[in-house]
């Protein structure tokens, strides 16, 4: 059972990272910490992504020694195949690898992902300075109570025009 | 019509109609940013959507005809996939891209004036700049066949919205707030979406949809595949407003600038559905013993839900933006049901009434956008005598909420009809009441504001600027006169729906 559970510490690490993530977004007040819950989400997600490529004994996926010199750049297209341990669609074999590697595509995605990341960050903080212009406060709870009181006004005024109307 | 256009243009245009469709947007919107003119950027725009709507014809004419096999695949910088990237257009998307590049264009045409009026004249361009790189974002998770791009064209089309509803802030400063909220529930979604996509790469090893799709069926009962596709169900959702995850979409929709309401609340949402449809039928498979139950358990209660329970809120609503958002909630009710049928019939059904939809609240919102124009207000006070006042603006608005009532003779009345047929012949006849129930509630909202148009004097006799300008009219009467004449001749929608169903299902189509 312990061991069960220490194999796996980097995903009980993932998941708790994201539920931390998660749990701060929701529950917090402040606009910043909400942000950084999220990004703390996305990360771990990134974390889930760099184990899922990582493959037991396996190596930095940059081809060296033996393998560097014979297969050159048409091993490189293959790289990804073998060390993921998956059975391509290709119609031409995997090229044999001397040494084992991990498997690069999930570290590429991962690249993208952290660009998405920093632009949604930066997006949200610019909002956030947005709001802090307009309402001089970056707690969610006292932007909404200013919005509530905005939106009341509006519906009493409406309601006082639909009694005139009716009457 | 698509034939002439298939032979009238050059050989390139037709072998690389694919990455051209996202590339022309998208190389566009940054060089937008550079333009000091706010009239030159819309027209560019104007080009820009123009020439996607162009490929996107040529690649439904590619389609439909019998030689490509119903499929155009595209190998990005020619990596063959599964490896590479690819483009992959069938039936289904072929629809969805077409519908895109419709909305965007009459969008885009109806939106200079609108915009001067809302957005600081400084920021017209970076707003175009932003709104063209949504627009490609759109396109591209309509056309990828590729998970994980599929997750990069989601983000681009998802950060671009929320500048645009920020935008919003200059006539409204909740459009921030709203703005906020909605990059937080937006993000999250596109992350459960690439949790979902992982778990799916580890258990098959490839991110090509059409090769996932292929190595499922030796993977039944597989705990990866299963969390993977709650995963993805739960964040498509999330960015698709299905209901209770649509607790962004009210607010976004009614602060945000008029013309990207009606922007987004024909095709965002829309596209967000079709991926998920994509999932829920082509990669996974119906057959799937999970799948089946998420279909009975999870999306029908769901979609009923979203039509009874939204309906209900918009009769409460104030706001006429409120009223036709939360009214979006509950048709993206009515689609989900279609589509949680889990037959060829149904989803064709919650196609048809995708595309009705689009049209309706197309129509609707850019009504809405010619009287914040015209009359700098949207509660249903301020649309009071406006059928005197505006009448070819409130006619044609007439006609969408007649439509989306689902009156006879109009495109709402045709999709609910077939939706209906879908339900019965699954035995869900309980189900076909509650469209009923819920088609009497949206008589309600919709009657609401018709009443206060044309029954009731003008708050403000002294307004005197009547119409709109003819840019805004006249895509406005080309979506209200379409739908009139798809509620009177089904035939090209239906045809569209039922061939795209069938794609999704992989079937020879069964018209």
């Amino acid at each position: 059972m312990l061991e069960f559970i220490l194999e796996r510490a980097n995903y009980w690490a993932i998941i708790g990272l994201m539920m931390i993530g998660l749990y701060i977004t929701f529950a917090s007040g402040n606009l910043i910490k909400r942000l950084v819950g999220l990004s703390l989400f996305q990360t771990s997600v990134c974390l889930f992504y760099v184990t899922l490529g990582k493959v037991a004994g396996g190596t930095a996926p940059i081809l060296y020694g033996e393998d560097a010199v014979e297969h050159g750049a048409e091993a490189a297209h293959h790289a990804t195949g073998v060390a993921g341990g998956h059975a391509l669609g290709n119609a031409s074999a995997p090229v044999e690898l001397v040494h084992t590697y991990s498997n690069v595509l999930p570290h590429v995605l991962m690249l993208t992902a952290i660009v998405v990341g920093v632009a949604t960050l930066s997006v949200g903080l610019a909002l956030i300075v947005r709001i802090r212009e307009a309402y001089g406060s970056i707690e969610s709870d006292e932007v909404r109570e200013i919005d509530l009181e905005t939106a009341l006004a509006q519906e009493a005024e409406i309601d006082q025009w639909l009694n005139e109307a009716g009457a | 019509m698509i034939e002439m256009l298939l032979s009238s243009v050059p050989h390139w245009a037709l072998t690389h109609a694919a990455p051209l469709l996202v590339m022309v947007p998208l190389m566009l919107a940054p060089l937008l940013a550079l333009v000091p003119s706010g009239r030159v950027a819309w027209l560019v725009s104007i080009a820009a959507t123009a020439t996607t709507l162009v490929f996107a014809l040529i690649l439904l004419g590619i389609v439909q005809s019998p030689e490509s096999g119903g499929i155009v695949s595209y190998a990005m910088g020619n990596w063959l996939p599964p490896l590479g990237i690819e483009l992959r257009v069938d039936a289904l998307n072929a629809m969805i891209l077409v519908l895109v590049g419709v909305i965007g264009l009459l969008a885009t045409i109806m939106s200079y004036p609108t915009v001067l009026a809302e957005v600081r004249k400084e920021k017209t361009a970076l707003f175009y700049s932003a709104f063209l790189a949504c627009f490609a974002g759109l396109c591209g998770v309509a056309i990828t066949g590729d998970a994980f791009n599929l997750f990069v064209f989601l983000e681009i089309s998802s950060i671009s919205t929320y500048v645009l509803v920020a935008l919003g802030a200059s006539r409204d400063r909740r459009a921030l707030h709203a703005a906020f909220n909605y990059l937080i529930m937006g993000t999250i979604g596109a992350t459960f979406f690439i949790i979902g996509v992982g778990f799916l790469y580890a258990a098959t090893g490839t991110l090509n949809m059409a090769d996932i799709a292929s190595k499922l069926p030796a993977l039944q009962g597989s705990r990866t595949v299963q969390a993977g596709f709650a995963f993805i169900v739960v964040g498509l959702g999330l960015k698709a407003a299905m209901w209770p995850l649509h607790q962004w979409l009210p607010n976004a929709y009614s602060y945000s600038p008029s013309f990207v309401t009606m922007f987004l609340s024909a095709t965002a949402t829309k596209v967000a559905l079709y991926a998920l449809i994509r999932f829920l039928f082509f990669v996974f498979s119906p057959t799937f013993a999970f799948e089946h139950a998420a279909f009975t358990a999870l999306l029908m209660p769901l979609g009923i839900a979203a039509m009874v329970a939204c309906s209900f809120q918009a009769v409460f609503q104030t706001d006429v933006r409120r009223v036709l958002a939360y009214s979006s909630v509950a048709q993206v009710g009515y689609m989900i049901l279609g589509v949680s049928v889990g037959t060829a019939a149904g989803l064709s059904a919650g196609l048809f009434h995708l595309l009705n939809h689009a049209m309706i609240k197309g129509a609707l919102f850019m009504a809405v956008a010619a009287v914040v124009l015209t009359y700098k207000g949207t509660n249903i006070r301020d649309f009071a005598g406006l059928g005197r006042s505006a009448p070819w603006t409130m006619t044609a608005f007439a006609i969408a909420g007649l439509s989306l009532i689902g009156v006879p003779l109009t495109a709402g009345f045709q999709s609910k009809l077939q939706l209906g047929y879908a339900l019965f012949d699954n035995g869900w006849w309980w189900a076909v009441i509650l469209v009923v129930f819920s088609s009497f509630l949206a008589v309600i909202y919709v009657g609401r504001i018709l009443e206060a148009v044309f029954f009731q004097p003008p708050v403000n006799p002294r307004k005197t600027r009547k119409e709109a300008p003819i840019v805004l009219l006249v895509p406005l009467w080309i979506l209200a006169l379409a739908n009139i004449y798809f509620g009177i001749s089904t035939d090209i929608p239906l045809g569209l729906a039922r061939d795209a169903a069938a794609a999704a299902f992989g079937l020879e189509a069964f018209r």
